[in-house]
């Protein structure tokens, strides 16, 4: 699989070749867009990093995580996820790094494992791309964003228990 | 709203690290989540460069209109407004095929082109617009058909089968993604009239003047 990436960059580089773009020109200008669309996210990351740093370090998530277990385990949810799938919606880097603490504490064939990797691969940074798409067009007022995005990343979390209780065969 | 999430998460957290007493290594972590910043521009400094580059050629050899002749039956019923031919129209493309690859590096420049494309429209406007909505939420939503990192990870954990969970995986971001979409479209209906009514839009116009 890892082969895709350069093989579409080949590829698309190819395309090019045949239909007589000066491929290298095209790039060269391509490159300084991209310059300059990291001006305009370098703030929106400084603050995003920033503030998932003090979530991290500071123990909030624990307190977040005690007040929503009693919940999660009311409603079948394995406690043992909960402060990966909180930390989800915030940061790839972060939520990461909680997935593989499951596995070392769980096993990744467990069924804690596994709601894990559902939810990590049917999910996505929420915050981090509204905020980095918004941010890089000076976009102040997102209306309704995200309260759709919220919706979709807590409807991921719900259908993840209820798929892998189905697919795998666990009593519901 | 984004500026009430950040507050409160800097707020909690200060608050959380003298309740607990961990305000030295919450100093100390400032200063490295500065450090971590630039180290994550940096590379993404790298990879939006490189594609940006690659997708200019994509675009200057028409790969990128074949790609949006595609997907058309599938994206115009989402973006009325649209026209398919359009720059827009094209990068909202390219963002879609990289996140079905699952290269979800490589749909950020995409992604960000569709956004510079669908502002320009009314670049003085700070109002999200119905399409800038609906394509962003389609982007927090997972949309990857092969998970290959999750895979990967699995495996490096002594998972014995590593892709067993890609059916629920399917099953779970077709729902998110209708939730998304269905939430987004309909709010965007909803708002839309009402918005007209308080002047959201005519602001918007009478900024541009």
């Amino acid at each position: 699989m890892a082969i895709v990436m350069p093989l579409i960059a080949a590829l698309i580089v190819l395309f090019g070749l045949i239909r007589g773009v000066p491929v290298f020109d095209s790039f060269m200008l391509g490159v300084r867009d991209g310059a300059r669309t990291l001006k305009m996210i370098a703030p929106t990351i400084l603050g995003l990093v920033f503030a998932v740093t003090l979530l991290k370090t500071s123990g909030a998530v624990d307190v977040i995580c005690s007040a929503v277990k009693p919940v999660a385990d009311a409603l079948g949810f394995p406690s043992e996820i909960v402060p990966m799938a909180l930390l989800r919606p915030v940061s790839g880097s972060g939520s990461s790094a909680l997935l593989i603490q499951v596995y070392k504490d769980c096993g990744a064939d467990s069924f804690a494992g596994r709601v894990a990797s559902v939810i990590a691969g049917s999910s996505e940074t929420t915050f981090y791309a509204t905020a980095m798409y918004f941010g890089c067009v000076r976009v102040k007022r997102i209306r309704h964003t995200l309260v759709a995005a919220l919706a979709a990343d807590f409807t991921a979390m719900a259908v993840s228990v209820i798929a892998v209780r189905l697919y795998f065969g666990y009593n519901l | 709203m984004l500026n009430y999430i950040w507050s409160g998460i800097v707020i909690l957290s200060v608050g959380c690290a003298i309740v607990f007493g961990k305000a030295e290594s919450l100093s100390a972590a400032m200063v490295d989540s500065a450090a971590e910043a630039v180290e994550l521009l940096l590379t993404l400094l790298g990879i939006l460069c490189l594609w940006s580059g690659i997708m200019r050629i994509a675009g200057d050899s028409g790969l990128t209109r074949l790609l949006s002749r595609l997907f058309a039956p599938v994206l115009h019923p989402l973006f009325p407004r649209l026209d398919r031919e359009s720059e827009a129209f094209g990068a909202i493309s390219m963002n879609i095929t990289a996140n079905l690859l699952g290269l979800g590096n490589t749909a950020t420049p995409f992604g960000l082109k569709a956004m510079e494309e669908l502002h320009r429209a009314d670049p003085s406007c700070d109002v999200a617009t119905d399409e800038m909505v609906v394509f962003v939420v389609m982007n927090t939503a997972s949309l990857q058909l092969l998970p290959t990192m999750l895979g990967s990870l699995r495996q490096s954990y002594g998972s014995r089968e590593p892709f067993e969970i890609l059916v629920p995986v399917w099953i779970s971001s077709a729902c998110a993604l209708t939730v998304a979409l269905v939430t987004a479209v309909g709010l965007n209906r909803l708002t839309g009239k009402e918005g007209r009514r308080l002047g959201w839009r005519s602001s918007c116009l009478l900024s541009r003047r």
